[in-house]
């Protein structure tokens, strides 16, 4: 189907409910916009609805988005769907390719998704920060994780407004595949409201202090998609690693150094997969609920979808 | 430097038969420290590599200091790991751990010409961590899936080929392209491997059922 069929198709579901007109009718007038006077798709269609909200008397909100639904972002639950999202832009991420034009965060009162945006869609660029209503989107899923990708038919409005993004839990399954440095038992200075990690005894703001004993891990998480930058705080770190603080401070004082600790804890995690859920605080996860994944895996589906393909 | 340096390379999960014939690498930009990349036959780059399978063989390989050959098996081929006196915590695993032993690896790719002109391909080890066979078959499973992932989009890509007039929403896909011009393999043949890696799990269950 051509991108003309297509936002044809578009506009008469709009106003099928309202109007007697047929797709051909919708096609016409958009290829003389496109094909004769040249001018951009987008504009092509606003005028098009234009000329058909005129014509049957309704106004802009009262059209049902066609084919498309308005969703929030914690309803979307199946791929290839064609959805309307009013989001705010999180982040936007380097893409990892030259078809991708960019590839990003979105967010709403009701969660986050990863969004992409192909270059040959030719759209508008997304500003950081930026609210914006994306009609004609398309859900996607890859290891049950969602996005949406905005495609050549895609129609941007940037909004003046502004809009809470709701707090987003992740949920990462993935080989845990490097421990960072800064990892083990650390020291935190004990000026009230500072805990910044020491170097060689010094904190950057308060300059040399009796430091207060602290585990944490700071690890990769990847999944063969994304590399997740996963944070342990003590808790979790003695839950994944059954050290607690305690033994970890006999241990760095037997070994009259603190980093055997890390090296301990590098070996029990490194290589291993884990499922994590926290909350995200910018680039990293704080892991609240971590399991290993070591039940047995299942290859029959995979071995059904590989003969069939 | 610019935010994609500070990005970190996800580790591709690849079978031992499709990342032997990854001999084709490049650079993405002239940079000295832009990042190396394998091209896979099923189209995708690989700076970084995880992988999980049997550790048969070690040995120091090395003249003058020591450097250290490890042989890893997965069901369809065999991954040659080598690590000296830069991967120090990479080489104390190999020369600590008594084979045949379970091994889970992250590293990079490394392609290297022998005389004859045969390119052979092998890892780089970042770290060397041993573990069990859960872990193993899981990775095997998680590989056949990226890896179905990747021929599903070659596909959709060598259709789209065909087809320009229509337009789908498929991506451009440079890798997949990159591949077919590359090399002479189709894709065909790893989704063979995929199977017979995964088949080599369900016998090993058949086996454990009395």
């Amino acid at each position: 189907m051509s991108d003309v069929r297509q936002h044809a198709d578009d506009i008469h579901d709009q106003f099928s409910d309202h109007v007697d007109v047929s797709v051909d009718d919708v096609e016409g007038r958009l290829r003389t916009l496109v094909d004769e006077y040249k001018v951009p798709i987008d504009e092509a269609r606003r005028s098009v609805t234009n000329h058909y909200l005129d014509e049957s008397g309704l106004d802009r909100e009262d059209l049902s988005s066609g084919s498309s639904e308005v969703v929030e972002i914690e309803e979307i639950d199946e791929p290839e769907q064609w959805v309307d999202v009013t989001a705010k832009v999180i982040e936007l991420w380097d893409p990892r390719s030259d078809s991708v034009a960019q590839v990003g965060l979105l967010g709403d009162p009701t969660g986050t998704i990863k969004f992409t945006k192909w270059a040959k869609s030719d759209l508008p660029a997304l500003e950081e920060g930026g609210v914006y209503e994306l009609d004609n989107v398309v859900t996607d899923e890859y290891q049950g994780r969602y996005s949406v990708k905005l495609n050549s038919t895609t129609v941007i409005e940037a909004l003046d407004e502004e809009l809470e993004v709701g707090d987003d839990t992740s949920e990462i399954e993935g080989a845990l595949v490097d421990m960072q440095s800064g990892s083990g038992l650390i020291k935190r200075c004990p000026k009230d409201d500072c805990t910044r990690v020491l170097q060689n005894g010094r904190c950057n703001e308060h300059g040399e202090v009796e430091g207060e004993f602290d585990l944490r891990i700071k690890t990769v998480v990847d999944d063969g998609i994304d590399a997740h930058e996963v944070i342990f705080d003590k808790d979790a770190t003695e839950e994944l690693t059954g050290i607690s603080l305690e033994e970890a401070k006999d241990m760095a004082m037997d070994a009259l150094d603190t980093t055997v600790v890390a090296d301990e804890i590098r070996e029990k995690v490194v290589g291993t997969y884990y499922r994590i859920e926290g909350p995200t605080f910018g680039r990293y996860v704080l892991a609240d609920d971590v399991t290993e994944l070591d039940g047995p895996a299942d290859p029959e589906e995979l071995l059904i979808k590989a003969r069939s393909m | 430097m610019s935010q994609s340096e500070l990005t970190r390379e996800v580790a591709r999960r690849v079978f031992a038969a499709e990342f032997n014939d990854s001999t084709y690498a490049f650079k993405e930009s002239d940079d000295e420290r832009a990042p190396n990349y394998a091209l896979l036959p099923t189209g995708d780059r690989a700076n970084r590599i995880f992988l999980v399978g049997t550790l048969t063989e070690t040995e120091d390989v090395g003249e003058d200091s020591e450097y250290w050959r490890g042989r890893v098996v997965d069901p369809t081929g065999t991954f040659f790991v080598y690590a000296g006196q830069y991967q120090p915590e990479a080489a104390s695993v190999l020369r600590d751990t008594e084979p045949p032993a379970y091994v889970s690896i992250v590293g990079k790719p490394r392609t290297y010409e022998t005389d004859d002109g045969t390119v052979n391909v092998s890892v780089r080890p970042e770290t060397i961590s041993v573990v069990d066979d859960d872990t193993r078959d899981r990775w095997v499973v998680e590989t056949a899936e990226r890896t179905l992932h990747r021929i599903e989009a070659f596909r959709e890509w060598e259709a789209d080929q065909e087809a320009p007039e229509s337009a789908s929403t498929a991506p451009t896909n440079e890798y997949a392209q990159m591949a077919r011009e590359q090399y002479d393999s189709p894709v065909e043949n790893y989704r063979r491997t995929v199977i017979q890696a995964l088949e080599s799990l369900e016998e090993i269950e058949t086996e454990a059922t009395p």
